[in-house]
């Protein structure tokens, strides 16, 4: 008899918080991104394709959708690790397939031997590249995201993808890349024989 | 000043050893000029001016070599004669010594100087026109961080207190102690100038306790002065740091989102308002200025005036530097300074010191021991943070924790990495994340951007393809109209007429018959072109289609060359 | 040559973790000589073991993680972990007693935990703990204060006595203590005031019986007073060296002594005042050299004090309602818990913050 209580008991409990809890679940819901957005948000936005997308918000939606999240090469490691924290799922090291990990760079045009062919404003998924027809065209460096695209299609070749030169204010304090100037050991010695 | 001043105290600050009279016991000399000089075309926070000289242009001292252009940045003056030799990528007065543009001067030796206008009647004259003479004469902050000084005045805000920096905290460094001993009238004449521009403030002059005979000169100087003040303040570092001094003076914190003006304060440096007051008194630009040379490494310590420019070589000479092995120079002093790799790089308006200590003096750094949570950095820390806290949070990278610890607030003044029983180079974990969050911000910046614009672009393509099917299928309706009027209307044969298909397939037997001719008729030129082409051509095209043409067949031999390489590897 | 690179600041200090463990040790000299006057050559020997143990323990481990050994070995916080235990624990216990809690301490809670800078508990504290909970006999057989005894053991037999628990005459610790207790006192078997203290109470004495036996004479018992008068010493040179700040010390002192005065007012009958509890058992040691230890305790001077006033409340809360006789140890261990909380709620405010960082 005892038994039958105490498993009718915890079958009532258990129904009762399964209504609490799952009222909970429906009134309490927090909103959050949908998870498309989320991923898009951590992807570099190069718009480089070369995972095989054709941009960077499809490739999210193909992540959310279960594609591997390790075919990103501008983004790297890092955003390897961020996506993979952010869907709990295993951080894969770069799909070579799709490329390397490169330094950053941007696209510059060799003014004097542009057609102005505009192939390469077409190819440029940022519209980063001002010129018109039979004019010559130029990059704008800032809004160059270095995906590469534009490299492709000139039929002149006269794109190079130029690595960003840093800046003093853009430092990352590696004290040892810092080139040393090297003195010549005799003058150095002949000085501390002064001294 | 009988009746006693509150002055309150900033939390932690520390008490290394001074080492002042190493360098404050002469008077402050001058070095001859040097034989070429590298003038960075920005010594200051913000953009370049716009060059206004050419190379092989034969400059005279104190005259423009850029102008404040577009972005109104403040120009850089040739502060000798000589000919512009070159505008070159040159290291720069920075820790990193990346490479700016910079104007190379060879000196002539004469030192010949354009006639310096000043301002007549300053004190008739009206805010602007003293800012313009200000801004004109290349006067950026002296006091380490070289923001515009007209910039600085400009502020909209109220200013109810002026405070010139002459704390000086920094072991070593005794520029502005020298400059306040020899030019005390020339500093208070800059102060009232100061005080004119922005509305009469109460100046308070404030030195750190250190410097008896600067605090005796500065008070004789201000002696006939309302509204001017020597405050003297106990020695602590770091006490000359803005935020520091303020609170220590008036009590009141800067907001850490905002500028000092926001509580109605300003300050500036001594050495600024000597700036100021020789050029609006004598109509010098910033062309030169004090220069601590100290260190156990120089066999002549001292002080000099040094022209901006002027490469860090060419004082080391004048200073008889002994080099010991691993020799460390330091722009700037032992406890905020960095160190150079190169000598090349000059003297900016920025640099107030160079120091050359030896091995035993400044020992290097030791081995980096675990952190024993020992707190005596947050003792010292005058920011108030929790310097340990940030170091694992810098060395775990998480960048969220270390906003949440305001590591933004951190003024990187080395008490806490100077006090660290474990010697963690606490301030340079500081520097890299910190380094890293600006990265990661701008990276942050420029996706958004690039996204916006990618969006942008796809809706373009998008709408522009609905624009074409529209327009399709408005010419088709066009056309199907037509058609059926012309139906209507027309007194055709009812064969022809029920039979438009045979019309079509007939049209377009008669296109495909004469395409295939005028393929025939391409062929047959393209024969003759190899033979013809060379004489024919030219004298048809114009320029562009020949540019075209070149470029076609650069590009075809290019090809040819690469799929001949692959060839040849494979 | 060539120029040498590095980061600011360039000057330093120059007094390191070793310097500041080098203190500490000095500074517990006159500790330690008072307990060496009272108890007797036991805690000799039990230094000397506790080192050994300790430095071999650390060697072992950092081979096996794989660290610099001499540098870590340098630093001495191995050393300062032993001696604290050493003095924690009856002078003349069996030798194996330090062994087992040396290897804890420094194997278990300190290098399972990361080592030197990661523990969560104070290692000499935590081995205190095991070694009480686990031999409660060894580790409540205090002999009484030399003033008492007499005579304790010479070096031989308290030698033999740590290393094989007889003298060389036969006589068991406790037949040691109980004779000496009995030739001067009556045969009542006692440990330390507090102990006694307890043990009286217990038994339904007032607290004015309870303290009229000789060894309450002075202010909080024989030996015991000058062995914490010495830790004081002690602990003012650290002050006064900067090596710790006043917080800890005032906070702890503070609140248990504040706690002490409150009893004694409520009910002075059975809860003993200010004097007794402040200089009785480890409270000097305690709140100088035990709750300072920076690695386990809070950071920041607000949290030092909350902290430090933690550790005196539950030390007089254990010490009057608990089941041990004194409660150093514990109270430590449980506000070790609780640094990291105090630690995020008494963050300092930044300069130019309205609010401190807790709130955001």
């Amino acid at each position: 008899m005892s038994l039958v209580t105490g498993i009718i008991a915890l079958v009532i409990l258990a129904v009762i918080f399964g209504l609490i809890l799952g009222f909970a679940a429906v009134r309490f819901r927090v909103d959050s991104d949908p998870i498309v957005e989320q991923i898009d948000e951590i992807l570099p936005q190069t718009q480089c394709g070369q995972c095989g997308y054709p941009g960077c918000r499809p490739y999210a939606q193909a992540i959310a959708d279960g594609d591997d999240l390790n075919k990103c090469p501008p983004g790297g490691q890092a955003t390897i690790q961020k996506l993979a924290d952010l869907l709990g799922r295993e951080a894969k090291p770069l799909d070579e397939a799709h490329g390397v990990e490169d330094i950053k760079k941007v696209a510059v045009i060799r003014e004097d031997e542009c057609i102005g062919c505009t192939k390469c404003i077409q190819a440029c998924p940022v519209d980063a590249i001002i010129g018109a027809t039979r004019q010559m065209h130029t990059v704008i460096a800032d809004e160059c995201t270095g995906c590469d695209l534009c490299v492709e299609p000139c039929p002149v070749d006269c794109i190079d993808m130029v690595a960003v030169t840093p800046k003093p204010d853009r430092w990352r304090w590696d004290l040892d890349a810092i080139p040393v100037q090297v003195i010549d050991a005799t003058t150095s010695a002949k000085e501390s024989q002064h001294g | 000043m009988a009746d006693v001043i509150q002055l309150w105290q900033f939390p932690g600050g520390i008490h290394p050893p001074e080492r002042k009279s190493l360098a404050n016991q002469s008077p402050i000399r001058h070095l001859p000029v040097p034989q070429t000089l590298y003038i960075p075309l920005r010594q200051h926070i913000g953009l370049a001016g716009d060059l206004i000289v050419a190379v092989g242009e034969r400059v005279r001292r104190g005259q423009a070599l850029t102008e404040p252009g577009l972005q109104g940045a403040v120009p850089v003056h040739a502060p000798t004669s000589g000919i512009v030799k070159e505008i070159t990528q040159h290291p720069s007065n920075h820790p990193s010594a990346i490479p700016e543009p910079t104007l190379v001067l060879e000196s002539d030796g004469e030192h010949e100087s354009i006639t310096f206008a000043r301002l007549e009647d300053p004190h008739q004259r009206s805010t602007q026109e003293l800012l313009a003479h200000i801004q004109k004469a290349g006067i950026a902050g002296l006091g380490g961080a070289a923001f515009p000084t007209a910039q600085k005045l400009r502020q909209p805000q109220h200013v109810d207190v002026l405070i010139i920096n002459g704390a000086e905290c920094e072991p070593y460094i005794v520029s502005d102690d020298r400059l306040m001993r020899e030019h005390a009238e020339t500093i208070v004449q800059g102060i009232q100038l100061l005080q004119q521009i922005i509305g009469r403030p109460e100046a308070i002059i404030a030195i750190e306790d250190n410097k008896p005979e600067a605090i005796q000169a500065m008070s004789d100087a201000v002696a006939g002065y309302s509204h001017m003040r020597v405050q003297v303040i106990p020695t602590l570092y770091p006490s000359g740091g803005e935020k520091q001094l303020i609170q220590i003076l008036t009590g009141k914190q800067v907001p850490a989102t905002g500028y000092p003006a926001d509580i109605g304060i300003l300050m500036h440096n001594t050495g600024t308002a000597y700036a100021v007051a020789r050029a609006v008194y004598h109509g010098e630009p910033l062309l030169e200025r004090v220069v601590t040379l100290t260190g156990e490494a120089l066999r002549e310590p001292g002080t000099a005036w040094v022209l901006l420019g002027t490469p860090v070589a060419h004082v080391l000479e004048h200073a008889g530097l002994v080099p010991g092995p691993q020799q460390r120079i330091i722009m700037g002093g032992p406890m905020m300074g960095f160190t150079i790799a190169d000598t090349r790089i000059p003297i900016i308006k920025s640099t107030n010191c160079i120091l050359a200590p030896t091995a035993q003096e400044l020992p290097a750094a030791a081995t980096e021991m675990p952190c024993i949570r020992c707190g005596h950095c947050e003792q010292v820390c005058p920011a108030s943070l929790l310097p340990q806290q940030l170091q694992w949070l810098a060395k775990a990278k998480d960048y969220d924790g270390l906003k949440e610890h305001h590591l933004a607030d951190c003024i990187e003044c080395g008490a806490c990495a100077y006090v660290c029983p474990s010697e963690i180079p606490l301030v340079h974990y500081y520097r890299k994340a910190k380094a890293e969050i600006r990265e990661q911000v701008i990276e942050q910046q420029k996706a958004d951007i690039a996204r916006q614009r990618f969006e942008a672009r796809q809706a373009r393509l998008e709408r522009e393809k609905q624009e074409r099917l529209e327009k399709h299928k408005k010419a088709a309706e066009a056309r199907e109209k037509a058609l059926a009027e012309r139906a209507a209307t027309a007194t055709r044969p009812a064969v022809d007429a029920q039979d438009p298909v045979k019309a079509a397939v007939a049209r377009a037997k008669a296109r495909k018959a004469a395409l295939q001719q005028a393929d025939a008729q391409t062929v047959q030129q393209q024969a003759h072109a190899d033979t013809a082409s060379a004489d024919q051509t030219p004298a048809q095209q114009s320029p562009q289609q020949a540019r075209v043409a070149a470029a076609i067949a650069r590009a075809k031999a290019k090809k040819a060359a690469a799929t001949k390489q692959d060839d040849s590897e494979s | 040559m060539s120029f040498f690179i590095a980061s600011s600041p360039h000057h330093h200090q120059r007094r390191t973790t070793q310097d500041l463990m080098r203190i500490v040790l000095l500074a517990m000299v006159p500790g330690v000589l008072a307990q060496f006057y009272f108890f007797g050559w036991g805690i000799a020997f039990q230094l000397t073991l506790a080192i050994a143990t300790a430095i071999l323990t650390e060697t072992l481990c950092l081979i096996a993680r794989e660290r610099p050994i001499r540098q870590a070995l340098q630093d001495y916080t191995a050393v300062v972990t032993a001696v604290l235990l050493a003095v924690s624990i009856p002078p003349l216990a069996p030798w194996w007693i330090i062994v087992v809690g040396t290897v804890f301490s420094i194997g278990v809670v300190k290098h399972l935990f990361g080592g030197v800078g990661h523990n969560v508990f104070n290692p000499a504290m935590a081995g205190y703990v095991l070694l009480l909970i686990s031999f409660p006999v060894q580790m409540t057989s205090w002999m009484p204060a030399v003033n008492l005894a007499g005579a304790h053991p010479g070096f031989f037999d308290s030698l033999a006595l740590f290393f094989t628990q007889y003298t060389s005459e036969g006589f068991s610790l406790n037949q040691v203590r109980l004779v000496e207790q009995s030739s001067m006192l009556d045969a009542v078997v006692m440990a330390t005031p507090l102990d006694h203290l307890k043990t009286e109470l217990a038994r339904g004495f007032t607290l004015s019986e309870a303290l009229n036996h000789p060894m309450f004479s002075g202010i909080a018992g024989m030996g015991w007073q000058w062995v914490n008068a010495a830790y004081l010493l002690g602990g003012l040179f650290l002050l006064q060296q900067r090596v710790i700040t006043w917080h800890i010390p005032a906070g702890f002192l503070g609140a248990l002594g504040f706690c002490a005065m409150l009893g004694a007012i409520i009910a002075p009958d059975t809860l003993p005042g200010i004097n007794l509890h402040l200089f009785s058992g480890a409270a000097m040691l305690g709140a100088f050299f035990i709750a300072t230890d920076p690695v386990s305790a809070a950071t920041s001077n607000r949290g030092k004090l909350i902290y430090a006033a933690l550790i005196g409340v539950l030390i007089y809360v254990i010490r009057t309602w608990g089941g041990y006789p004194d409660a150093v140890a514990f109270a430590v261990l449980l506000a070790n818990l609780c640094v990291p909380v105090i630690d995020q709620y008494t963050r300092p405010r930044t300069y130019g913050h309205s609010t401190g960082g807790s709130s955001s």
